[in-house]
């Protein structure tokens, strides 16, 4: 049932001219960028060769990619989450989800996988383009693994938090500028983390951008997977939460 | 054989406004139930509650035999719901909808093509399969509306104004569906228009300020005699429920009473002597024979016209809704 729900979803995403712009214009800009990633690298070159232990082609061009990804994916989060609800709430075609027999949280958890799936898309054509290195090149295909896998947790988190600001409003307009607001916050807030020296490890725990950076440099730590399971679980129930409250209040 | 849906005591309390008051439904197999009530009455709250889209504040649910609200999964799967807004998705054709339809309601894969098939056929939508619903005028959207109500062939199909902004001829055509569905299933419909009431349905049951005022079969309505009795003297509701013939009576406005009786048009003469002799006054006798307008008017107009306590609140609604 969960299936069936996100795979709607999935089909209406694509049916729409939005899936496509954002996946044409996420391209487009991400070849850009993978194109001056290169040039860099290239500039570079000659003085890597001196350098011992010198970062690789890895480190230089994949990481900073996906690192400067994760912002294209803040911005275009927003534009898909906020009508995963509010929309259905606004056209009134929640009321078929709700009068047939599914529970709450299969239809919140098919959102969610159907949402999370079109942003699986995006993520793999950004990571297949750093792939065609290898036909000149070796990569380090661990780091990447691990960069593509933060990639993953990183927007399966947006896509929760987007998902319960689109459960609060029967606007869609409000849920993606509430999404928005809440991500720049999360993607920043360790700023404070580090500005202050010692003691203000939370910031940096809350922080999106301080447990992802980890894996672009090929480190998978438990504590940062979980980190980002708890934010999506946590959204998700929230969400869930939401829909049944307003059912017993509106 | 058990009723279909029995609710019982529903209430429902948005914050300041207490939109429906203990208001009980039945429905039998093969019955069309029309629930009618002015704008604001409630109707729609109540089918919600029924299709399990909103809680009730409190009573109890039960829909073919399981409790809505401890096995929601089991009752929701004999309805079938057509919300006063249509639950479409533009961007689909009719068949990817009612597809998607039919599987939210758990038909399985190998029957989905059949059901499909039959629902469209039921709805005259034939040569729309490909269409986008988007596209679709009113009328037509109002149809795949009823076909994704009717596509897992529920016991109990839940229609709100299914024949709201439709042209006469699609009303018509409604209708006749409605009344072919009837046959083998239980239908419920709520709507503020008495024809169509009178043409489909063969119970009737009125809300007023989220009360249930009225409960008939049609059959009896058509039976039993009623009359309005306007008197220039505030008359106690006792005394004149002791008239001949009479065997309920009801105050419908100041000095303007409802009277009931099996045998009522035999005793008008009787009742009309009686009030004169009695120096009631008697300004107006006037029998209603299955007069559901009348019925209508005289329950939902006037202040005290359900002869029940009336509160602040429900007088600023009332305000709100003139």
């Amino acid at each position: 049932m969960i299936l069936h729900i996100a795979l709607r979803e999935l089909r209406s995403l694509f049916l729409s001219p939005l899936a496509w712009i954002i996946l044409g214009v996420v391209q487009g800009i991400m070849a850009w960028k993978f194109l001056g990633f290169i040039d860099y690298y290239f500039t570079i070159q000659a003085e890597l060769i001196n350098i011992k232990d010198a970062p690789g082609v890895t480190d230089l061009v994949i990481a900073p990619l996906f690192d400067f990804s994760k912002v294209l994916l803040l911005i275009i989060s927003p534009l898909i989450t906020m009508r995963l609800l509010s929309e259905e709430k606004q056209n009134g075609s929640l009321k078929l989800l709700l009068s047939s027999p599914v529970s709450m949280t299969e239809i919140v958890l098919g959102k969610y996988l159907g949402a999370l799936l079109f942003f699986s898309i995006v993520i793999l054509i950004i990571g297949i383009m750093p792939l065609s290195l290898l036909s000149s090149t070796n990569l380090d295909m661990g780091k990447f693994a691990s960069g593509m896998l933060g990639q993953f947790l990183t927007i399966a988190a947006f896509t929760s938090l987007g998902l319960y600001m689109s459960s609060l409003s029967s606007q869609p307009v409000n849920a993606a500028a509430g999404t928005f607001g809440l991500l720049i916050i999360f993607f920043i807030i360790n700023i404070a983390g580090n500005a202050t020296t010692e003691g203000n490890n939370f910031f940096n725990y809350i922080s999106i951008t301080y447990h992802s950076i980890q894996m672009l440099r090929g480190i998978v730590n438990t504590a940062d997977i979980a980190y980002f399971i708890l934010f999506s679980l946590g959204f998700i129930l929230l969400s869930i939460r939401q829909l049944d409250s307003q059912r017993l209040q509106s | 054989m058990s009723a279909l849906i029995q609710a019982k005591h529903l209430h429902k309390i948005y914050r300041d406004n207490h939109a429906v008051n203990n208001v009980s439904i039945e429905l039998q197999r093969g019955e069309i139930l029309g629930l009618l009530g002015p704008n604001g009455a409630g109707k729609s709250s109540c089918l919600q509650m029924l299709c399990g889209v909103l809680a009730p504040s409190e009573g109890e649910i039960i829909i073919n035999g399981a409790d809505l609200l401890d096995n929601p999964n089991q009752a929701k799967q004999s309805i079938g719901y057509l919300p006063d807004k249509p639950p479409l998705y533009p961007e689909l054709t009719v068949d990817e909808y009612l597809n998607y339809a039919a599987r939210l309601r758990r038909v399985k894969k190998s029957a989905i093509n059949n059901l499909r098939t039959q629902a469209i056929q039921h709805c005259g939508l034939e040569g729309y399969n490909q269409r986008l619903i988007g596209n679709l005028s009113k009328g037509y959207q109002q149809r795949v509306g009823i076909a994704q109500a009717i596509i897992h062939q529920p016991e109990i199909i839940i229609l709100d104004e299914p024949t709201v902004g439709l042209d006469p001829i699609q009303m018509v055509e409604i209708r006749k569906l409605i009344l072919e569905l009837g046959e083998q299933h239980g239908i419920i419909l709520s709507t503020h228009i008495l024809p169509e009431v009178q043409a489909v349905c063969n119970r009737v049951q009125m809300l007023h300020r989220g009360k249930s005022v009225f409960n008939k079969k049609m059959q009896e309505l058509k039976q039993t005699d009623s009359a309005t009795l306007r008197l220039q003297q505030a008359t106690d509701l006792e005394a004149i429920k002791k008239l001949p013939g009479v065997d309920s009576a009801k105050q419908s406005a100041e000095h303007r009473y409802l009277i009931f009786g099996r045998q009522l048009s035999e005793s008008l003469a009787d009742i009309s002597r009686y009030c004169v002799e009695n120096n009631w006054g008697l300004l107006e006798l006037c029998p209603l024979e299955n007069n559901l307008e009348q019925i209508f008017l005289n329950l939902t107009s006037g202040e005290e016209s359900t002869g029940e306590e009336k509160t602040s609140e429900d007088t600023h609604n009332n305000e709100q809704a003139a």
